[in-house]
């Protein structure tokens, strides 16, 4: 205990951390961090966010009116990439920098400096990403990536320098998320109060364990995938062509080995967090909490082994066809045992519904559409009407936005308070969720029905029967992406000023994170706390 | 084979929603379209099948939680409970029942049909009646008839004024071609598909089939169409710069019908094969090079020739187009504008166009090309020539 006294004397005393810009570039304060994350994420949310407004505007009505399509391909692809690499993941690992130390009473991450590493490499990867764009208008090459996000080969053999940029953008992100996830689990297994066993451990620091082992077992082989595209488009292999020995669906089977369970690393930070949100705002402890944990392990497991459902159109031999669509039902097991928990943490509290109360019970509502639909897509018969469609974009939307981007949001109301030690404006926070879910549901729901009645995804243009659907979805599109602007003065608002929030912030809150003041000092838990065995 | 047997389950899904769902509406916006083979049926059913599990599912889960939130409210004097877990043997069975439930319904009520239907689906040799060859190709499709050995390319036929808005829309906008595939009512038609350059994807919605096409190997599926009609689909997989341009039209017609069709696409392609062993003059190459050019050509090239560079060089100047014909002894030079033609340029969406285009056409655009967008090279290629350097 003396020792602990010690350094936090020694920590306050010194005040030489650099100001201004030095202090955000060479931060290893893992709040300074998370910050950065979230900010980053912010902004490339809008900028991925104005991409698919573009996109939606061309598709408004029937006709090419806006742009060529293979600018219209570009802007797809694009727009995925941003969304998830530069908007969803850094949210999420934004939350695991500020709040796994909080959680677990560790006094920063285990790895500073490679969480700073972590973070800086985003811009570059970012830039690379985007950079083809500017770089045409110059007469550089001819624009981003256009073959959707999935860079399906030969489609990415053939195209342009987009490609390779893409390319070089996914391995430093992947470097990046390594470096992260690297971080997070060494922190979780290592810096843990005393009497915090992995089984008391917050729901939200396992569902980021989780999300960490995935993102190092599939990062790889993403990356292994991509340099393989590189080699077959500049060096002469032939990995993915199958006039020199190779073979197309390989690609997919690479890809899609990291893309689904992508998926959940996307989500398991989210289902981490919502039991906090649940039992807090139901004022009730947490229902199922190792229920929840075995589930968090059991979707991580069963992620791994059921890629093929995303190319169940590709030709594959009946066995796969079958085992691919019973593990991917199988799936739907483990995912109920968290929404029973969920609803069974609801069950007989006392509720209150402020702003993330209102995006939890949001999320639980429009991720339960997303899961029922995709029980359905795993049905290899029906879903050879409904894959490469609009409904398939309708329901990974459903995940994504509902539960992955919501599930951000309900997070950012939730902590925003201890952040900044500042009460966000209420009615503004519940003008936003509200905006959001209704013109989500318009832009969205239509989409289900466009891809029954036959339209295929990732056309710029589109048959007659298609346009009613078609302009409703614009119209919700451009509400949804206007109506993210209150939240960004929302929380803008909020870190300016405001009304101040207590320690506890919420009535109902429990956890090492609640004991901290608001804003919680630079340097948290230089005392241990220790959980006493109850 | 072709209709499952009835289960509780389908019993189930011809009440109400189902109708609401779709079935009552005649033009099935809301729902797949009208199905017009036995996979497309079954699909259709289960699909109907599936979507009332979810909506029941949706509604029992959710009314349990939306009476929570009114029930068990702070506002409404609600205290709040301790429990965190099942306590006691009766909790248990209560917790465990919904996961009773899921099984069955992700494991019988679903996964009975949908496993026979997935048998259905991939059996696509047993007693079928004919074949057709499907090749995509960066953006149009082939048809080939191994039987009869008829082949054709199929291309959009929507004019550009249309796609730009400078005139009304036709009722088939974007999905209309200048040769539709023919097919025999009532017959087991074994589909093999492949591609040339990327994968595309081979749909019509009301076959419920649609399968990857996907260069260098043989993908099969199968159709029975049970009534005449005239079925449209989309490519739909992501394949380039004109991929929502490249649609799939099927007339199906009754076995007489097609017969006659079969002998009158014969006729036409004999017709063909024999403008390619006459001499032609370079009016006719410059007319006929036009049109081929504009139907083959523009959409890469540009109807000027200006082409979209980087991805789609020019014509007009280019060095490849304005060099040489051949070699002084009538062989094909490397890289030269016959050769890019005929044989294409590996990695790019340049096609080998010998593959699909007859010795007429290819001189055709040839001649065309080296004499049109201020090219002024005055020189001409013979089909017979062309036919020589296959």
């Amino acid at each position: 205990m003396n020792t602990a006294t010690h350094t936090l004397d020694h920590h306050d005393g010194h005040g030489h951390h650099p100001t201004g810009l030095m202090r955000w570039l060479t931060t290893t304060n893992h709040k300074d961090i998370g910050t950065m994350y979230l900010t980053f994420s912010l902004l490339m949310f809008f900028l991925g966010g104005a991409m698919i407004l573009g996109v939606r505007a061309e598709l408004f009505q029937p006709g090419l009116q806006l742009m060529k399509p293979e600018f219209f391909n570009q802007l797809i692809g694009v727009h995925a990439l941003v969304m998830i690499f530069a908007a969803l993941m850094p949210a999420a690992t934004g939350f695991a920098n500020w709040m796994i130390p909080l959680m677990i009473g560790a006094p920063d991450m285990a790895l500073p400096r490679l969480n700073n590493w972590g973070f800086w490499l985003l811009p570059p990867a970012a830039m690379l990403l985007t950079m083809p764009f500017v770089l045409a208008l110059f007469g550089i090459g001819d624009g981003a990536v256009a073959t959707g996000w999935t860079l399906y080969a030969p489609l990415s053999v053939q195209g342009g320098i987009g490609v390779d940029f893409a390319i070089f953008s996914i391995h430093i992100l992947g470097i990046s998320s390594i470096m992260g996830s690297i971080n997070i689990i060494a922190t979780i297994l290592n810096m843990r109060a005393p009497g915090m066993t992995l089984m008391k451990m917050p729901l939200f620091c396992w569902g980021w364990l989780v999300t960490a082992v995935l993102l190092i077992i599939t990062l790889p082989v993403l990356a292994g995938g991509v340099t393989m595209l590189l080699t077959d488009r500049h060096f002469g292999t032939h990995f993915f062509n199958a006039a020199g020995g190779g073979d197309p669906i390989l690609f997919q089977h690479l890809f899609w080995f990291f893309g689904h369970p992508e998926v959940y690393i996307l989500l398991l930070p989210v289902w981490g967090l919502m039991p906090h949100v649940l039992s807090t705002f139901t004022r009730k402890p947490i229902y199922g909490h190792t229920a929840q944990v075995w589930s968090f392990i059991a979707i991580g497991v069963l992620g791994l082994i059921v890629w093929a459902h995303h190319f169940l159109t590709a030709g594959l031999p009946v066995p796969a066809l079958l085992y691919f669509m019973y593990s991917t039902m199988s799936i739907s097991l483990p995912l109920a045992v968290l929404f029973f928990c969920w609803i069974a943490t609801m069950w007989r509290g006392a509720m209150s519904f402020e702003t993330p109360m209102l995006f939890a019970v949001g999320f639980i509502v429009l991720f339960g559409i997303a899961g029922l639909t995709g029980l359905v897509l795993a049905d290899v018969a029906a879903d050879a009407q409904y894959h490469h469609s609009y409904f398939v974009v309708a329901h990974f939307h459903y995940a994504l936005f509902a539960g992955g981007i919501m599930g951000v949001m309900t997070g950012v109301y939730y902590w925003l308070p201890k952040w900044t030690g500042h009460m966000y404006s209420e009615k503004l926070g519940k003008l936003h969720f509200w905006l959001t879910v209704i013109s989500f549901n318009f832009t969205f729901m239509p989409q289900f029905f466009l891809g029954l009645a036959g339209m295929p995804r990732r056309i710029p243009d589109y048959a007659l029967q298609f346009a009613e659907f078609n302009a409703i979805s614009t119209v919700g599109a451009f509400v949804l992406g206007l109506s993210q602007l209150i939240f960004a003065y929302n929380v803008w608002r909020c870190v300016k000023g405001g009304e101040k929030a207590s320690d506890k912030v919420w009535e109902g809150t429990s956890g090492l994170e609640w004991e901290l003041s608001s804003p919680p000092p630079h340097h948290s838990w230089d005392i241990q706390p220790v959980i006493k065995t109850s | 084979m072709t209709t499952l047997n009835p289960t509780p389950a389908k019993l189930f899904a011809g009440t109400g929603l189902t109708l609401a769902a779709g079935n009552a509406l005649a033009d099935y916006t809301w729902n797949f379209p009208k199905p017009v083979t036995p996979i497309a049926r079954d699909t259709l059913n289960i699909h109907n099948e599936f979507m009332v599990i979810i909506t029941v599912l949706f509604v029992v889960v959710f009314a349990i939680m939306v009476y929570s939130m009114i029930k068990h409210r702070k506002s409404a004097g609600a205290e709040p409970a301790k429990f965190s877990g099942p306590a006691g043997a009766l909790q248990w069975f209560w917790v465990l029942v919904p996961f009773g439930i899921l099984l069955f319904i992700d494991f019988v009520l679903m996964g009975i049909p949908a496993f026979h239907a997935v048998i259905e689906m991939e059996d696509t040799r047993t007693k079928a009646d004919m074949v057709l060859k499907v090749t995509g190709l960066q953006w149009k499709w082939k048809y080939e008839y191994p039987d009869s050995g008829i082949q054709f390319v199929s291309t959009l036929t929507t004019p550009r004024e249309q796609i730009e808005g400078k005139e009304a829309k036709g009722e088939h906008y974007l999905l209309e071609v200048d040769n539709e595939v023919v097919l025999p009512v009532g017959k087991k038609v074994r589909i093999l598909l492949t591609s040339t350059d990327v994968i595309h994807t081979w749909w019509v919605p009301q076959f419920g089939v649609k399968r990857d096409a996907i260069p260098g190997f043989l993908r099969e599926t199968w159709v029975r169409i049970e009534e005449p009609g005239v079925y449209r689909g989309q490519c739909a997989e992501l394949c380039g710069k004109d991929h929502g341009f490249m649609p799939v039209v099927v007339r199906a017609v009754p076995e007489a019908e097609y017969a006659a069709w079969v002998d009158k696409k014969k006729a036409e392609m004999a017709a063909a094969a024999a403008g390619g062993d006459r001499t032609w003059t370079k009016d006719e190459l410059m007319a006929a090079g036009k049109s081929a050019y504009e139907k083959n050509c523009a959409a890469c090239h540009q109807p000027e020739g200006q082409g979209l560079p980087p991805a789609f060089p020019a014509l007009a100047g280019s060095k490849i187009v304005n060099g040489p014909l051949l070699s002084p002894d009538g062989k094909l030079l490397p890289d030269s504008h016959v050769d890019r033609v005929l044989n294409g340029k590996t990695g790019t969406a340049m096609q080998a166009f010998k593959a699909t285009l007859s010795d007429a056409d290819l001189a055709a655009i040839i001649t065309y090309e080296r004499n049109s967008f201020g090219n002024t090279k005055g020189d001409m290629i013979q089909p017979a020539q062309i036919k020589a350097l296959r």
